[in-house]
C-alpha cells in the first residue's frame, strides 16, 4: 500500500475517532474544539487526495473547508455559547456507554452497506467509504440524543462533513458548483439557526428543547 | 337570415370576453347595487342572447376549430365548436339572458358579499361554462371545469355569514373536488400513450376494453357528481336553498346539463369504441336517481330544496336517456340512438327552461315573504298573481302535461323505450320494458310533488298572518319569468324546430337524423318513429284544451250567469275555519312516506298525550348520508388519530423517524 493510500487511511480512522468522541463528550466548548478538529482532518484529505489523484479542484475545496469549517464556523459557535452563556454547561447525556454500543452497530452497517459499492469504485479512497457512511450516521445519532439546541446544531454540521467525506472518497470530489452550493447552504442555515437560538432563549428561557414539546396538536 | 354565419367561434369568443370585462367592471364600484344591478347585469343578460343567435348559427354549422395562444408554454388552448357544443350553448345563452334579467330586479343590497364580487363571479361563471363547452383539449376543459367550480362555490356562499351556508359550500366544494380528481384520472387514462391531450389525439387512441370501461366509469363518476348522480348528490339539495335564487336556477338549468355535456363527449366522441354494459350503467344509475330524487322531492317541506331533490330526479331521467341512447349505439341501432338521444337532448333545455322559472318563482316568494318552509306559506295565488301565474306554468310543464314542453320530451324518451325492438341481447329486452315503468313512475310522482309545490305555496288560505303584506315580483323579474314561461311553451308547441336543430347533434354523435324520417309530416304532426305508430301534434292539444276552457266558460256562464256566490276556500259548512286545517306539505307528502317507508330515514318525535305544550315533528332524512358518507367522515377521523399519534412534538423523535427512514431505505437499496 502505497503512502498516501497509508495516509488516507490514517485521516478516514481520524474522522472516526472524532465522531465517536463528539458522540461521547457532554461540553458544549469541547464539543466545537472536536469539531474544529474534524474540519482539519477533512481538509487534510481533501488534499491528501488532490494531492495524489491529480484533482487539482480539490485544493479548492480544502481550501474553503478550512475557511468555513475550522475557522469561521467554531468562532461563530464560540461567539454564540458566550454569548448565551452556556460555556461550561454539561449536558444530562442519556447513558453514554450504551450510545457508543449504537454507534459501533451503526459502523458495522455501515461498512456492510459501503462493501458493494466499494468493489464498484475504482477510486483509491474506496476503502474510506464505510468509514464516511459511519461518521454521516454517527452525527445523526448525535443529533437524536442531544437535548439542547446547539449540540443539535453541531451534530448537524458534523453531518455535513460526513456527507463530503463520503464524496471526496466516492467520486473525488463533488462538482465544484455542487460544493459551493452546499457551503453556501450551511453558513445560511447556522446564521438562521443564530438567531433562532435567540429567539428560543427569550422564549423559554433556556435552550432546552423539551419545551418545545408544547408544539403540537393536543388531543381532542 | 343567420348572422354571424363567418365566425360563430369569434362571435362567443368575444362574448366570453365580454362577460369577463363586465365582471371586472364590477369591481369598478364594488358597492354600488344600483351600477352592478342597473347597468351590468343588463349588459350581461345582453350577451347571452347574443350567445343564443351564435350559437344557433352554429349548429348547423361544420365544426370549427381554433387554438388560442393562451395556456402553458407549448401547451396552447385549443378551440372546437361543433353541433354539441352549440346546441348546450344555445341552452346556456337562453338561461343566461332570463337569470341576467331576473338578477337585475332580485339582488338587494347589505345581503352577503358585495354586489361588485357578486357580478365579477356571476359573469365568470356563465364564461367559464361556454369555455367548458368551447374546449377541444383536457387541459382547458379542466381549467375551465374548476373555474366554474369555484366561481360557483363563491355564489353559493354568497351570504357567508350563515354557518348552515357555508357548510353547505364545503360539501358542495368536496364533492366537485372528488368529481374533478375523477376526471383527471378519466383523461390520464383516454390520453394512455397519445403524444398530447388535445380531444383530437384522444380520439385516436384506441383503447383496450378494460381501460375503455375504466375511463368511462371515471367519466360517470366524475360527471355523476357534477350533475348529482345517486351516490354523490348529497351537495344539490344542500347547495340549492343556500345559494340566492338566481344562482340556484343557473346551476340547476346550466351547470348541471355542462356534466351532461361531458359526458356525451367522453362517452359518445372521445371513447370511440362502447361497450354494452356502459349503456346499462347509466340507465340503471339514472332511473334510480330519478326514483329517488322524485321521492325525496314528494316529502320536502322546503321549496328551494323540493326543487333540488326535483333537479336529481331530472338529471336521473337525462343520464337515463343517454344510457339507453348509449345501448342502441353499441347495437348499431342509430335511428332510436338518435330517438334517445334526441329526448334526452330536448330534456336537458326543457328542464333548464321550467327549472329555472320555478327556481326565479321561489326567489320571489322568498323576497316576498322571507320564508322557505311550506309550512308557513300558502295562498299567495291572490297577492303575487304574476309569479302564480308564470310559476303555473312551470309547474305544469315539470309535472308533464300537454301542450307543455315536458310532456314532449318525455314522450320521446318514452318512446325509445317502448319501441325498442328485439335487441340482441335477451336481458336488456327485459330490462328496458322495466326502465319504461320506471321512468312513467318517476314522472308521475313528479306531477305529484308539483301539486303539493304548487297547491301548498299559492292555493288555500295565507298559513301566516305577514303573507297579506306580500308583494309580487318587480318589472323585470316579470319580464324573466315570462321569457322562460314563454320558452316552455314554445318548445312545447314546436317540437319539430327543436327537432330540426338537435338532428345536427345527433347525426354528429350517432351518424342518424330524425327528421329523415319525421319531415314531410309538416309542423302539425310528430311522429318520431313511424307514422303510423306514434304521433304528437301539439297543436291539436292545444285547440283541444282551450277550446274545452272555452266551452266551459261559456257554459257557466250561460247557465250560471248572476248566481255567482263567493265563499271561503274549503268551507265545507263550518263556521270556525281557520288557516291551520289545511292540507299541510308534510301531510301531502305523508303517503309517499308510509308507501317508500325503507327508503327514507324517518325520525318522529310523537306528543305526549298530557302534554300541555305538544310538539310534534318529522324529519326525512337520506339514508346513503349515513351509509356512505358518515363512514367515511369517521374512518378519515381515525386514520387521522392514529397518524397523530406519531406527533410527539419532540424533535427527536422526529429525527428519529427520519434516521429510521434512512437506515431502511439503506438497507432496501443495497
Amino acid at each position: 500500500m502505497s503512502t498516501s493510500a497509508q495516509l488516507i487511511n490514517l485521516m478516514a480512522s481520524l474522522m472516526l475517532l472524532i465522531a465517536f468522541a463528539m458522540l461521547a463528550q457532554r461540553r458544549i466548548k469541547s464539543l466545537i474544539y472536536l469539531f474544529a478538529w474534524q474540519g482539519l482532518v477533512l481538509a487534510a484529505n481533501s488534499l491528501i487526495v488532490g494531492w495524489y489523484t491529480g484533482h487539482h479542484e480539490l485544493y479548492l475545496s480544502a481550501f474553503f473547508t478550512l475557511l468555513l469549517k475550522v475557522m469561521a464556523l467554531p468562532l461563530v459557535l464560540h461567539y454564540l455559547i458566550r454569548r448565551l452563556d452556556i460555556q461550561w454547561d454539561v449536558e444530562t447525556l442519556i447513558n453514554i456507554p450504551a450510545t457508543l454500543l449504537a454507534g459501533i452497530v451503526l459502523v458495522v452497517f455501515a461498512f456492510n452497506l459501503a462493501l458493494p459499492i466499494s468493489q464498484l469504485a475504482g477510486t483509491i479512497t474506496r476503502g474510506t467509504l464505510g468509514i464516511a457512511i459511519a461518521v454521516v450516521l454517527l452525527a445523526f445519532l448525535m443529533m437524536i440524543t442531544r437535548r439542547k439546541a446547539v449540540p443539535q446544531v453541531i451534530g448537524f454540521l458534523a453531518m455535513e462533513n460526513g456527507l463530503f467525506f463520503a464524496a471526496t472518497s466516492a467520486t473525488y470530489g463533488m462538482p465544484m458548483v455542487v460544493e459551493l452550493g452546499i457551503l453556501l447552504d450551511v453558513i445560511v442555515g447556522v446564521l438562521i439557526l443564530g438567531i433562532f437560538f435567540f429567539q428560543v432563549r427569550e422564549a423559554f428561557d433556556s435552550l432546552d428543547l423539551k419545551h418545545m414539546e408544547k408544539l403540537k396538536e393536543s388531543d381532542p | 337570415m343567420y348572422p354571424f354565419e363567418e365566425a360563430p367561434l369569434d362571435l362567443i369568443l368575444g362574448i366570453v370576453l365580454y362577460w369577463l370585462l363586465i365582471g371586472a367592471a364590477g369591481l369598478l364600484r364594488p358597492a354600488s347595487l344600483r351600477f352592478v344591478s342597473r347597468v351590468l347585469f343588463p349588459m350581461g343578460a345582453l350577451g347571452g342572447l347574443l350567445l343564443v343567435i351564435a350559437a344557433l348559427t352554429a349548429v348547423r354549422l361544420d365544426p370549427a376549430s381554433m387554438v388560442l395562444p393562451l395556456g402553458l408554454p407549448d401547451l396552447p388552448f385549443h378551440l372546437r365548436l361543433d353541433a354539441l357544443s352549440a346546441f348546450f350553448m344555445v341552452l346556456v345563452g337562453a338561461i343566461a339572458f332570463g337569470v341576467s334579467l331576473f338578477s337585475v330586479g332580485y339582488f338587494r343590497s347589505g345581503e352577503g358579499a358585495l354586489p361588485g364580487l357578486l357580478c365579477l363571479q356571476y359573469h365568470v361563471f356563465l364564461s367559464s361554462m361556454v369555455m367548458v363547452m368551447l374546449a377541444d383539449d383536457a387541459y382547458l376543459f379542466m381549467v375551465a371545469w374548476e373555474t366554474m367550480a369555484l366561481s360557483s362555490y363563491f355564489l353559493v356562499t354568497t351570504s357567508h355569514r350563515i354557518p348552515e351556508i357555508r357548510r353547505a359550500g364545503f360539501l358542495y366544494l368536496l364533492i366537485a373536488h372528488i368529481g374533478a380528481i375523477a376526471l383527471l384520472l378519466c383523461f390520464g387514462v383516454i390520453h394512455g400513450e397519445a403524444g398530447h391531450y388535445a380531444f383530437d389525439a384522444l380520439r385516436a387512441n384506441s383503447l383496450s376494453p378494460f381501460w375503455g370501461s375504466a375511463a368511462f366509469l371515471l367519466a360517470l363518476a366524475g360527471f355523476g357528481a357534477k350533475a348529482g348522480l345517486l351516490p354523490l348528490h348529497v351537495w344539490l339539495p344542500e347547495a340549492h336553498p343556500a345559494a340566492p335564487s338566481p344562482v340556484s336556477a343557473l346551476m340547476s338549468a346550466v351547470m348541471l346539463k355542462t356534466a351532461v355535456y361531458g359526458f356525451l363527449r367522453v362517452g359518445f366522441d372521445l371513447l370511440s369504441a362502447p361497450l354494452w354494459w356502459w349503456g346499462v350503467t347509466a340507465l340503471v344509475l339514472g332511473l334510480l336517481t330519478a326514483l329517488f330524487g322524485v321521492m325525496f322531492a314528494a316529502v320536502q317541506s322546503d321549496m328551494k330544496r323540493l326543487l333540488a331533490y326535483s333537479s336529481i330526479e331530472s338529471i336521473g331521467i337525462i343520464f337515463a336517456g343517454v344510457g339507453l341512447a348509449m345501448i342502441f349505439h353499441t347495437y348499431h341501432n342509430p335511428h332510436l340512438a338518435a330517438l334517445a338521444l334526441a329526448a334526452t337532448l330536448y330534456h336537458c333545455l326543457n328542464h333548464a327552461f321550467f327549472k329555472c322559472l320555478l327556481f326565479l318563482g321561489t326567489g320571489s316568494v322568498l323576497h316576498a315573504t322571507n320564508e322557505r318552509n311550506l309550512g308557513r306559506l300558502g295562498g299567495l295565488m291572490r297577492t303575487m298573481p304574476w309569479v302564480a301565474g308564470f310559476s303555473l306554468v312551470g309547474a305544469l310543464a315539470i309535472a308533464g302535461l300537454p301542450p307543455l314542453n315536458g310532456f314532449v320530451s318525455e314522450w320521446l324518451l318514452l318512446q325509445a323505450f317502448l319501441f325498442s325492438p328485439g335487441l340482441p341481447n335477451p336481458y336488456l329486452n327485459m330490462l328496458v320494458p322495466l326502465g319504461s315503468a320506471a321512468l312513467v313512475l318517476a314522472a308521475a310522482l313528479s306531477g305529484y310533488v308539483m301539486v303539493k309545490f304548487y297547491g301548498v305555496i299559492f292555493l288555500g288560505q295565507p298559513r301566516e298572518d305577514k303573507l297579506a303584506s306580500a308583494h309580487d315580483a318587480g318589472g323585470w323579474e316579470r319580464c324573466a319569468l315570462a321569457w322562460f314561461a314563454l320558452g316552455c311553451i314554445a318548445l312545447g308547441l314546436f317540437p319539430m324546430a327543436v327537432i330540426l336543430m338537435l338532428d345536427h347533434v345527433t347525426s354528429l354523435l350517432v351518424n342518424f337524423s330524425l327528421s329523415s324520417v319525421t319531415s314531410g309530416r309538416g309542423w302539425l304532426l310528430f311522429a318520431p318513429i313511424a307514422a303510423q305508430r306514434a304521433s304528437y301534434g301539439p297543436l291539436f292539444f292545444l285547440l283541444g284544451i282551450v277550446g274545452t276552457l272555452a266551452v266551459t266558460f261559456l257554459a257557466v256562464r250561460a247557465f250560471y250567469h248572476g248566481r255567482l256566490r263567493r265563499g271561503n276556500a274549503w268551507d265545507c259548512g263550518f263556521p270556525a275555519q281557520t288557516s291551520r286545517m289545511q292540507d299541510t306539505a308534510e301531510g301531502f307528502g305523508q303517503p309517499i312516506t308510509q308507501i317508500f317507508e325503507p327508503f327514507f330515514r324517518v325520525r318522529r318525535e310523537m306528543p305526549d298525550p298530557f302534554s300541555r305544550t305538544p310538539v310534534y315533528f318529522k324529519t326525512n332524512e337520506d339514508r346513503i348520508w349515513y351509509w356512505l358518507y358518515l363512514p367515511v367522515a369517521h374512518a378519515h377521523e381515525r386514520i387521522a388519530s392514529w397518524i397523530g399519534v406519531l406527533q410527539h412534538g419532540r424533535i427527536h423523535i422526529y429525527l428519529l423517524y427520519s434516521f429510521a427512514t434512512l437506515l431502511a431505505l439503506l438497507l432496501f437499496v443495497r
